[in-house]
């Protein structure tokens, strides 16, 4: 990782804690660089959707990958650092099991000029089988000296 | 001509359909974690997400968090989906609302997709939300979500999600 990247690494690292709700959720930057990121959440009884086996509701993976594919791009090294949501889709496999950490893994596949296109996984501690997958598209701010792949 | 039975007094109706909802809403803890509630006017929902610092996503606007507008919609679809099972059961007299509890509850649906288009930035203050089954089978369910603060016509957030329906006795 070059310095710049070792730089927006850290900014990114610094946006994401200070946001309040993925606070709220006590969201971890696991990972960032090159338009991937990883971002996992604690197992908690306030986020259960489903009281009679405890699942974590859908809603809080929905965060979590919302935060994530957010961080993935924010991480493009041809993105500045903002975006927003324009939307997102999620599959929801199978339940996360009571008690286990949820870990997304974003990445942005694809920067146009205004859109950044990413794909999302979350997994509980068995990694075999996701919790949920997501595409999304976001808003991108390029960086304005940059003129490679511009489409 | 038969004897009628006299009309059921309109406040034991409104205890008893509010008493279901508060049952229902009150077993999932996420709901309360985020701060929803949701006002009802016969069977029509309405949820409202009480505005508070933790819901923001971008301090500097600031601005909604976008998984917690995505949280609220489907909250809002879920509630919508199983308050209409719930309703036909305690309006069918097959539940008793005063023996209501986590045994008796309906299950609830599972989400199986979730897609939420998010139309203008959440603004820091209360948000209202209001779900519509489009279609619903006895395994599926698909429902529609639209969310708004100022202004009920200009939507900041919709979303579409399919519902895997709890499996019915019988």
């Amino acid at each position: 990782m070059d310095e710049t990247s070792a730089d927006k690494a850290r900014i990114a690292r610094q946006f994401i804690e200070a946001i309040p709700f993925s606070r709220a959720l006590q969201m971890r930057l696991d990972d960032i660089g090159e338009g991937v990121a990883v971002i996992s959440m604690p197992w908690s009884a306030a986020l259960i959707g489903d009281p009679t086996r405890g699942v974590v509701h859908g809603g809080a993976v929905s965060a979590l990958m919302d935060t994530c594919g957010g961080a993935a791009v924010m991480s493009h090294p041809q993105a500045l650092a903002g975006t927003a949501t324009i939307d997102l889709r999620i599959d929801y496999m199978r339940p996360a099991a009571q008690g286990q950490r949820i870990t997304a893994r974003a990445e942005c596949y694809q920067l146009t000029r205004s859109v950044a296109f990413v794909r999302a996984e979350a997994w509980d501690e068995d990694q075999s089988r996701p919790v949920a997958t997501a595409t999304g598209a976001f808003t991108v701010e390029r960086a304005p000296q940059t003129d490679r792949g511009r489409s | 001509m038969s004897a009628k039975r006299p009309p059921e007094p309109v406040a034991l109706i409104k205890q008893r359909r509010d008493r279901a909802l508060a049952a229902l809403v009150g077993s999932v803890p996420y709901i309360s974690f985020l701060g929803v509630s949701f006002d009802r006017r016969g069977d029509e929902l309405t949820a409202v997400l009480r505005y508070d610092d933790k819901l923001i996503g971008n301090p500097l606007l600031p601005a909604l968090h976008g998984g917690a507008i995505a949280s609220f919609l489907e909250v809002t679809a879920i509630m919508e989906v199983s308050f209409n099972m719930l309703w036909d059961d305690v309006e069918g007299g097959r539940i008793d609302v005063d023996r209501l509890g986590p045994e008796t509850l309906p299950r609830l649906p599972k989400t199986i997709d979730f897609t939420v288009d998010y139309l203008r930035s959440g603004l820091p203050r209360d948000a209202y939300a209001r779900a519509r089954v489009n279609r619903q089978g006895r395994r599926y369910a698909s429902v529609h979500v639209e969310a708004w603060q100022d202004h009920r016509q200009k939507l900041f957030a919709q979303a579409t999600g399919h519902f895997l329906m709890p499996p019915r006795d019988g």
